[in-house]
This record gives structure tokens, sequence and C-alpha cells, in this order.
């Protein structure tokens, strides 16, 4: 071949290519001790798997609790490894062949969406809140989530006590595109990683033990939604490769900085034409926007939190926000630097909108899950006005504040699940009243985490709060502040409403009861109200950990 | 040496704790307990009084660090004291009357069942008012200053069951209150100003500071002195004051506490010489109030209120001196000290006539009780006699020295505040020799009162007329002790610095007319008073009389002015409030919420419409985003 024609989406290799010689390959090198945490939930899952077709029934549910928990510690412990023979700052390195970073900020994200993970697979495994069913302890999932609902075959299951144990090896599938997800290096490993950690979370949502056709209704829309949102970022990915002729973020970064020019005479025609680089990127920020459910990009929220089964909901809103979160700061800072002017207005738009509209709308909810996704809504908005900041404050701080929001929320869901009624979980704000009397311990954690949520001082959301808006107001956001600020004030009032129909309204009659949960959840709440104030009264040694991974490599 | 000052305070601050938190088991001792704290704190001072007096005139002053209380970078608050000649006087005269008055108030309280609590708050007092005199910076002395404003408050306040006693404590503590933010305001001055609020430093200062910035600090001070001593325009609430028990009448309300204000300016001397507009404005409160107090004296009928009013003109008096710089200090202090033996006698012995009339205080119920309590007549009488300045008794040198100082004060002004202090001694002469005369001469004129008891007057307890007989030794000979070889200029120089008073017209002259007024007051009273009889019930009198029997219309003024006015400004703030500030709050809260629950019909349920606004949401991205780059 004279003229390199061949047009691959391997374009690195193809622009390797020595003029007039033949296509080279080279063998791909993969460091794999680098990507230990990721191959680690991986090779659990793919086991897990194995598991649920060899494992007899009985077995499975220890077996695959078992799996979980002990993949999910090693692969923190090999996050801890990694991080203490320094790939956080000064080994940060870009692996498998530039797909995949690990720097400070990737190893701290990893970290917490693991963490986090824990205590959601603990929440999974909770079998003592519902009542038995057959003599079967049960979970919060379905029998069997392939029959219909009320169908014979429902029956026949709920009476044979099958659980879903399936919810493990797709739990560990989510896991382990949610720490690929902030570390992709590349547009393409970030599109992958997507679809690895979305598509298990499509069917976590729909595997609820009560409400069925809610839960199904939710995964249907969060599907449709999901799918409809990757189109939009996978076409934002092709824009932007033909403007740079290469997925790889730093060279990417090159061509946007003006360093490197003509990387493949295939492109010529369109490389450096700046509407395709615009476009490619509002469509690949809309795509992650949705992820984290930035306002307009939010309405799937409250659906899907409501319907999903809420251990998966917790779980959903605390690590799937992390790691979107992370590659949202990725692409931001180490794609786009050069386009700062570009995209800092557009997102500020967002932010703003995103504040307002979250904490707007959850003030007339009556659903306490519902309430809960627009309080995430407006949380999206505080964080993201941390990601405008554009400085390395604005990194550390937003990670201490995923840190600390993952916690608040899988606690504070997880103390959801325990309140219940016939009709399994009672989330009418209105069978709330009065908790505070039946159950003052319940209700008190859970006044712990909606003042949490609220940011007042002493509680980590207040030192979040604090770091992001002290970013932004450096960063020269202080617009954003003052919006932010605001929006808090009014989500306070919602926030502070629920605690004051705990602990000062007549409990009703036919008010739920507080289940007493196993050891698991108790250990999830216990370690979100742990968190929660120790990142609110001495937050220093956090903060300060955030602020060494705050530096990504290129 | 100097580590004994801490305990001047701590003894009687350990006593109102006790006392306070101690309870009932404590009911039976509670009044023995806190005297020997008191006289305790006495003879640590007296121990320290012989130690200062055994050194050099410029070496006496002592300091004890206890330790840092706000160290904030350069704001450096110390509880630290400073003990000199000035405050040596007050802790002589607090502790050494205080104990007097705590033995009376043994018998006097004999039947109040919760005589314990009111023993815990005079000791209360003591500890605040030595923290006052004792601090070595402003913002210590502001902490006893409201330390004294506290115990004050509860022990007007002591018999609260009558509604009248608690109004007159709620009434004292707001008065003050007005004063204590001029302090407040004067010590943030002083800490802008000079970066320090010690005493040292301030008053080293003053000659580098410009005098604007003297002149308000000095003015906020005067406000502080006037609202703690009761002067023009914030001396309303001493009167109604006495509803307290009687030895608090001498104690805080006579003796000690609201000579506090002269204390304050007469440490800030040097604030004040180099603002000669604040100094001016002192001796111009300090006149009128003299004269204020004394024509209320002469009005009144009830005989606390009587002495109230000889209180706030004698305190007048003290004012006036501090505010004629160098050549007044020392005697303001003097006439201070002597004040404080005579006034407390003649409150005690008042409170005597009171314990034996049933509690009666209205002159025209009284009539010979000289007769059936002479112990009382005698002590009260000495007391009365001091304070009119009768040649040889202690008023009279103090006295005589102010009036001489004011005439020395020069100009046009010198004249004025010296006519207004002869004025002065002579309506004191009158309104004292009616008291003299309703109470201890003429006829009988009590009665029995409704339930049909007829009071049985009788001399007091020995636990109360010993202090009224030390006291009157004092008035006695107190003044002749301090005045005659200028011993006690001599002894407070170093700290006040003295300049001899140099009037326009010879001191004997000035003494001459003094007396010659005094003789004048005293027998106008006797026409008036002592020829006939007097009425039960109180003839409608002149219309001075009738406004100064209303404390000259004090209270109307207060009222029309400040309280009419402030209900009117607290009622429209309240209609901003509800309409304005409500109606936007409740208006912002109303929109969110209408906002809300439009926002939220949205959210239909439908994955179209949401795909709907996603799509719209990309659009409007792209377009901003294209956009930005075309601006």
């Amino acid at each position: 071949m004279s003229t390199v024609s061949v047009h691959s989406l391997w374009t690195t290799l193809a622009a390797d290519t020595p003029p007039g010689g033949g296509l080279k390959f080279q063998a791909p090198t993969i460091e794999y001790a680098q990507l230990s945490p990721i191959l680690i939930i991986v090779g659990a899952a793919v086991l897990a798997v194995l598991v649920e077709a060899f494992v007899p029934r009985k077995g499975r549910y220890y077996a695959q609790l078992f799996l979980s928990v002990v993949a999910i510690a090693a692969a923190f412990a090999a996050i801890v490894g990694l991080a203490a023979s320094g790939f956080g700052t000064t080994k940060a390195h870009i692996a498998a062949m530039g797909a995949i970073a690990v720097d400070g900020p990737a190893l701290f994200l990893q970290g917490t969406i693991l963490l986090a993970s824990l205590v959601a697979v603990f929440t999974f495994a909770e079998r003592k809140l519902d009542p038995e069913a057959h003599g079967n302890r049960v979970d919060s999932f379905a029998a069997d989530a392939a029959a219909v609902p009320g169908s014979d075959a429902e029956k026949a299951a709920v009476k044979a006590g099958f659980t879903t144990t399936e919810v493990f090896p797709l739990a560990l599938f989510a896991i382990a595109g949610l720490l690929a997800f902030p570390a992709a290096n590349d547009l393409l490993t970030l599109f992958i990683a997507l679809e690895v950690f979305s598509l298990p979370l499509y069917l976590l949502c729909a595997v609820a033990r009560r409400k069925r056709l809610m839960s199904q209704e939710a995964a249907v829309k969060y599907f449709l939604l999901g799918a409809f949102s990757s189109a939009f970022l996978l076409f934002g990915i092709a824009l932007i490769y033909g403007y740079a002729g290469s997925v790889s973020y730093a060279k990417i970064a090159d061509v946007v900085d003006g360093t490197t020019q003509q990387i493949s005479p295939a492109l010529a025609g369109t490389m450096g034409n700046d509407a395709l680089l615009l476009i490619g990127m509002a469509l690949i920020l809309m795509g992650l926007l949705f992820k984290v459910g930035a306002v307009p990009f939010h309405m799937w929220t409250p659906d899907v939190y409501q319907g999903a089964p809420t251990p998966v909901t917790g779980f959903m809103a605390a690590a799937t926000k992390v790691a979107a979160f992370g590659a949202l700061l990725r692409l931001l800072y180490v794609v786009l630097p050069g386009l700062t002017w570009d995209w800092r207005p557009v997102m500020w738009g967002v932010a703003i909108v995103t504040m307002l509209g979250g904490a707007i709308v959850a003030i007339t909810q009556t659903d306490i899950k519902r309430l809960l996704a627009y309080s995430s809504i407006a949380h999206g908005g505080f964080i993201l006005a941390g990601v405008i900041a554009a400085t390395p404050d604005g990194i550390s701080s937003v990670l201490f504040y995923l840190l600390a929001y993952s916690f608040v929320t899988i606690g504070a869901f997880a103390v959801v699940t325990l309140v219940r009624d016939a009709g399994g979980e009672a989330t009418h704000l209105s069978k709330w009243a009065g908790l505070g009397r039946r159950s003052p311990l319940v209700a008190a954690v859970f006044a712990v985490f909606l003042l949490a949520f609220a940011g007042i001082p002493l509680t980590s959301g207040f030192a979040g709060k604090f770091a992001v808006f002290k970013a932004a107001a450096e960063g020269g956001a202080g617009v954003l502040v003052v919006v932010g600020v605001l929006s808090s004030a009014v989500a306070a009032f919602f926030y502070i409403r629920v605690i004051v129909l705990m602990f000062f309204s007549e409990p009703k009659a036919d008010g739920p009861t507080v289940a007493v949960p196993s050891v698991l959840t108790t250990t999830a709440i216990g370690v979100g109200v742990a968190v929660t104030l120790v990142l609110g009264v001495a937050p220093q040694y956090f903060l300060d950990l955030a602020n060494q991974a705050g530096i990504f490599v290129r | 040496m100097e580590n004994l000052i801490a305990l001047l305070v701590a003894a009687p601050l350990l006593g109102a704790a006790v006392l306070l938190c101690g309870g009932r088991r404590l009911d039976r001792i509670g009044h023995w307990l806190g005297t020997v704290l008191a006289a305790g704190s006495f003879l640590i001072g007296a121990v320290l009084f012989v130690d200062m007096i055994g050194k050099g005139a410029d070496d006496r002053a002592l300091h004890q660090k206890l330790f840092s209380w706000v160290p904030v970078e350069s704001f450096q608050a110390d509880i630290a004291f400073q003990l000199d000649q000035l405050s040596m006087t007050f802790v002589l005269l607090i502790t050494g009357v205080g104990t007097l008055i705590h033995v009376y108030s043994i018998g006097y309280m004999e039947h109040d069942e919760r005589r314990r609590r009111f023993f815990g708050y005079l000791n209360l007092f003591l500890a605040a008012m030595l923290l006052l005199v004792l601090a070595d910076n402003y913002l210590l002395l502001y902490f006893g200053w409201e330390g004294v404003g506290l115990a004050s408050y509860l022990l007007i306040g002591f018999w609260q069951h009558k509604p009248s006693a608690a109004t007159a404590a709620k009434k004292a503590f707001l008065v003050n209150r007005v004063g204590d933010i001029g302090l407040s305001i004067a010590i943030m001055l002083m800490f802008t100003t000079f970066g320090t609020f010690a005493f040292g430093p301030v008053l080293e200062a003053t000659g580098d500071t410009g005098e604007g910035k003297l002149t308000a600090i000095g003015l906020m001070l005067l406000l502080a002195a006037c609202g703690k001593s009761a002067q023009v325009p914030l001396q309303s609430w001493l009167g109604d004051a006495m509803e307290g028990p009687t030895p608090v009448s001498a104690l805080i309300h006579a003796a000690t506490m609201v000579t506090a204000g002269v204390y304050l300016i007469v440490r800030s001397g040097a604030i004040f010489d180099a603002a000669p507009t604040a100094q001016l404005v002192v001796t111009v409160v300090g006149a009128v109030t003299l004269l204020f107090g004394a024509i209320v004296g002469c009005a009144k009928d009830d005989i606390k209120k009587a002495l109230a009013g000889s209180t706030m003109s004698q305190i007048g008096y003290m004012i006036l001196a501090a505010g004629l710089g160098p050549i007044g200090y020392a005697f303001a202090i003097m006439h201070l000290v002597t004040h404080g033996f005579f006034k407390a006698g003649l409150f005690l012995g008042a409170g005597s006539v009171m314990h034996g009339m049933n509690d009666e205080v209205d002159m025209r119920k009284y009539g010979g009780l000289r007769k059936y309590m002479p112990v009382t007549f005698i002590t009260f009488g000495l007391g009365y006699l001091a304070l009119i300045g009768f040649p040889g008794l202690s008023g009279f040198f103090s006295k005589d020295k102010i009036i001489e100082a004011a005439f020395a004060a020069g100009g046009t002004q010198g004249w004025i505040l010296g006519a207004a202090t002869l004025l002065g001694a002579g309506l004191t002469a009158f309104y004292m020799t009616r008291v003299m005369l309703m109470t201890f001469f003429g006829e009988k004129r009590w009665q029995p009162d409704a339930d049909g008891n007829e009071p049985h007057p009788h001399e007091s307890p020995s636990s109360m007329t010993i202090p009224m007989i030390v006291l009157a030794f004092g008035s006695v000979f107190a003044g002749g002790f301090f005045g005659i070889g200028d011993r006690f200029v001599n002894w407070l120089e170093p700290v006040t610095k003295f300049e001899h008073p140099h009037p326009p017209i010879s001191i004997p002259v000035i003494t001459g007319a003094t007396i010659a007024v005094l003789l004048l007051g005293v027998a106008a009273a006797y026409l008036q008073y002592g020829r006939k009889p007097i009425p039960v019930v109180a003839p409608r009198g002149s219309l001075l009389t009738r406004a100064a029997r209303r404390d000259l219309l004090q209270d109307d003024f207060n009222h029309v002015v400040l309280v009419r006015g402030g209900e009117h400004l607290t009622r429209s703030l309240v209609y901003l409030d509800h309409k304005g500030v409500d109606g936007v709050v409740n208006g912002t809260a109303a929109a969110v919420g209408g906002l809300s629950g439009r926002l939220r019909k949205l959210q239909n349920g439908y994955a179209r419409s949401y795909a709907v606004s996603m799509f719209g949401g990309t659009a409007i991205l792209i377009a901003a985003t294209l956009l930005m780059r075309a601006v």
C-alpha cells in the first residue's frame, strides 16, 4: 500500500504505520498489576455466573455473598496497594496501551466506589426485613424476575422460596464498569465502561420483590433513556474522532491545543474543524450529564429511583454518581482544558438549573424515595459547581464531596428499607409522621443523614458543600455559589420538613412498623453514620487525601 | 503580697457560689458564712493596706495576672488585677461598709425565709464590685460592671412577689443597659484607637491621640457613668430601686455601686484631661444632677426616696468634681468615701426606723421617734449633720473642697458651677432637716393600719445598731481625718495627680458662704416643718412641689419621648415585618412552592416526554456551545 487507506478505529496503530511499509502489529502491553482492581471484580463476576450455574440453589446466596464481599475487599486492597506504591502521585501512569489511567483521582474514586459497593452489597443481602414467605427468608428481590407479575409461575417461585441471587453477579459486573469509567483514558473505553455498568443496572432495577410492575416500568424507562443517551454519546465520540483523528484523550487534547496536527491524512477533510469538536463535546457532555442526573437530562432519576429495589437505588445513587462525575472530571480536565472558555458557560447554566430544579421540585414530593431522587439531582448540581471551578481545588473538593455523599446516600436508602407496612416499604411521607416517637433511634439516624444532605455543620455534607463552594468561588464562579447557597436554603426546607414530620407530628394509628434488620443493614447504616460524622467533625485528613489525589495524569 | 489580691474577689465569690448552689441545708448558717467571707475579704484588704502604706508613695501599686482570658492575636484580654491607692480606697470602702451591712442584714432579714439567698446575692455583689475596682483593664472592669448590675437587679427585685419590686428591678436593669452600651462602645473605640484596653497603655497613650476620638471615648464613658451612678439623663431608676431591702439600698444604691461611675471617670482621668469638651459635659451633668436630686429630695415623703434623691445629688457633686480634672479627682473620691459612711449610716437608720414601724416608709406617719429609738436617732442625727456639711463633720471637709474646686474651674464656668454647688448645699440642708424633723421630732402621727395593727416603735437589735454606730463614727471623724493636712489628697496623688485649686475668691469666704447657706436651709426647713404640725395627708403643694414629687416628671418625660416613641417604632417595625419582610418571605416560599408544583407536572411518567426533554436539552447544549464560540 503506497498510501494509507486503511481506516480503522485503531487509528493510533494506523498512524504508527511507517510510510511505504506494511502494516506492522505490535503486541499490546497490559499492566495486569495496575489493572488488578478491575480484573479482580470482573473475574469474580464471571465466577459468580458460574456459581449461578453450578452451585445448588440453597447454597447460592451464601456463596454469592461471600464471593462478592471477598472480591470487593480484595479489589479495595489492590487499590490501597497501588496507592501505597505511589501510583496515586509520583508513578501515575496510563496503562493498557493508553486505555486506562492509573492516577490519583482514578484510585480515589475507585476506592470510594468499592467502599460504597461493599456497603451496598450488604443491603442487597439483607434478608430479615420482609416477613418469611412460606418458611423462607427473603430479600428485596423478586423470587423469579422472569415470571410475569401475578402469574402462577411467580406464585410457584415464591412458594419454592426462590430468590434472585443473580443480583450479585450483576452488581459485580456493574462495579467493574463503574471502576473502569472514571479511569477510562480514551473515548471508546469510556463508552464500553458506560455500557458495562449500565446494562446490569437496568436489569437490577427490574427485579424488585414488591411493586414489581413499577420496578419493571422503571427498568424499561431507564433502559430506553439510557440507550437514547448512549447514542448521543457515541455520536459525539464519532464527531470528536472526526475532529482529532484519535479517540485517545491525550491525543485529542494535543489537537485541541494545536500541538499536533494532521495525524491521519484520511481525515484531512474534517480534522481541525471546530464545529465537529464543539458539537461532539456537547454530545459527550450530555451523555455524562445524563448519568449524573443533571437537569434537563434528569427525568429518569425520580421514576427509576422510586421503582428500583431500594438497595439498588442506594447503590445506583451513590456509585453511579461517583463514577460519572469521575469520568466528567477527567474529560474536562484532561481532554478539554483548552476549551475551558467554551464549556464553562454552558456548564454554568447546567449547574444552575440542576441545583435550582432539583431543590425546587423536591419541595412538593410526597414519596421519600422520589424526594431523595430530587435531592440527589440538587446535589449533582452542587458537585457540578466544584467541577466547573477548573482548579486543582475543584478536583479535590469534588472527590471529597463524592466520598461524603455516597455514604450518606446509601445510609439514607438503607433506612428507607426499614420502614415498612403490609405493602412492603412505606415510602409515602405521610406514613413517616411521628416515626421519632416510635423508633427514636431509626428516626435520629435518618435525621443525621437528612442534616448531612442539608449541609448542616458537623456533618460530612457541610464539609463537602463548603469545599466545593469554596473551590467554585476561588475559581471565579461566585454566581454559582450564590445560586448554590440559595438552593441549599430551599433544599433545607424539605429535609427539615421530614425531620419535623418524624419528631413533631402525632404518629398515625395504622402507621408503619420499623423492621429490625440483621447485622448487614445495621452495618451499612452504622458505617454511613460513622463516615458522615467523622467527615463532618474531622474532615481535614480526608481533604488532604483528596488533595494529594487531585492530579490527573495525561 | 500581690497574690492576695485575687483572694479579695475569691472570698465573696466562693460565698456566693456556696450560698446560691448549696440549697436549704445552708439556711441556718448561710448568713454567718456570707458575713464571715465578707469580713475575710475586708481583713485581706486591711493586710494589703498595711503593706501598702509601708512602701514609698510611688511603688505602692501591685499587679497580679491570673491568666490570659481571651488571647486572640492583638486582642489580649487578661484576668489581671491592679491594686493601687485608688483601688485600695475602694476595696476598704466596699469590704468595710459591706461587712457592716452584712452584719446589719443578719438582724434586718431575720424573718425572711430567703435570707440565705439574700446573703448569696450580697456576696455576689461584693465579688463583682471588687472585680470592677481591681481590674487592670477595661474589659475586665466591664465584666465587674455587668456583675454589679446583675447583683443590683437581683437585689432590687429580691421581694419579687411585689409587682412594684419586680418592675423596679426591670427598670433599673433596662436603664443601666443604656449606660452599659456606652461602656462597651467606649471599650471598642479604645481598642480601635489604641489597640488595647489595658489601663496602663491606654492612659499613657492619650497624649498622642486626636482630641476627637478622646472626646468620643470620654462621652461614652460618661454615658456609662450616668447609667450606673443615676446621673441625668439616666437617673430615673434610682428612686424606684428603693423597692429593694434597705441594706441593699445602703450598700449598693448609696455607698458603693452607684459610685462606680465616679470611679470610672477618675480612673480614666487621663482621657478626660485630654478631652476638655468631654470634661465640660461631665461637669454639666454633675451640676444638673446635684440640683435635680436635691429638688426631688425636698418633696419626697417616702424616707428612702428622699434619701435616694440625696444620693443622686451627692453623686452629682462627685461627678462634677471628677469633671474638674486634677483639681477635683481627689476630692471626688474623698467625698465618695465620706458619703459612703454617712449615707450608708442614714439608710441603715431609715431601715431601723422602718423595722420598728411595720415597714412604714411614709414620713408623714412618723413623728417623735427620738424617744422610742434613741440609738437610731443619735446615729441618724450624726449622719444628718455629716451630710449637710456641719462644720467639723465628714461632709463639711469633703463637700467644702468640691465647692472650692468648682469655683476654681475658672471664668464664667467656675461661677456657674460654684453657684450650683452652693445652692445644692442649701437644698441639702433643707431636705435633710425636713427628713430629720418629720421622722424624729414633732408629735407621733402613726395610726393603726387597715388590719388594726398599730406600730409599736422600738429600738432595733444590736446586730443592727452596732453597724450604725460604727458608721456614725466614720461620719463624724472620717472627713477630718482625711481632710486635715491634705492626708487623703497626698495618698491618692500618685494615681490621680493633683493641682491645688485657686478659686477667684478666698477660701474662708467660700467656707463662710457655705455655712451661711447651710444655716439658711436648716432655718427654712425648721420654719416649714418644725414649727407647725405636719399634716398626715400631704397638701397639694405648689407646681414645683408637685413636679418634684413626680421626680421632676422624669418618668413622664421618658414615657412620652422614649416609651411612646419606642412603641410607635416597634409597631411600625412589626407592621413592616408582617407586611413587608414576612410578605416577601412567604411570597417567595409560595412562589417556590407554586413553581415546584408546576415543574412537577413536567414529570409526567412518559418515557417519550423524557426523551424529548433530553433531546431539547442536548439541542440547547449544542446551540449554547456554538454560540459561546461565536460570541
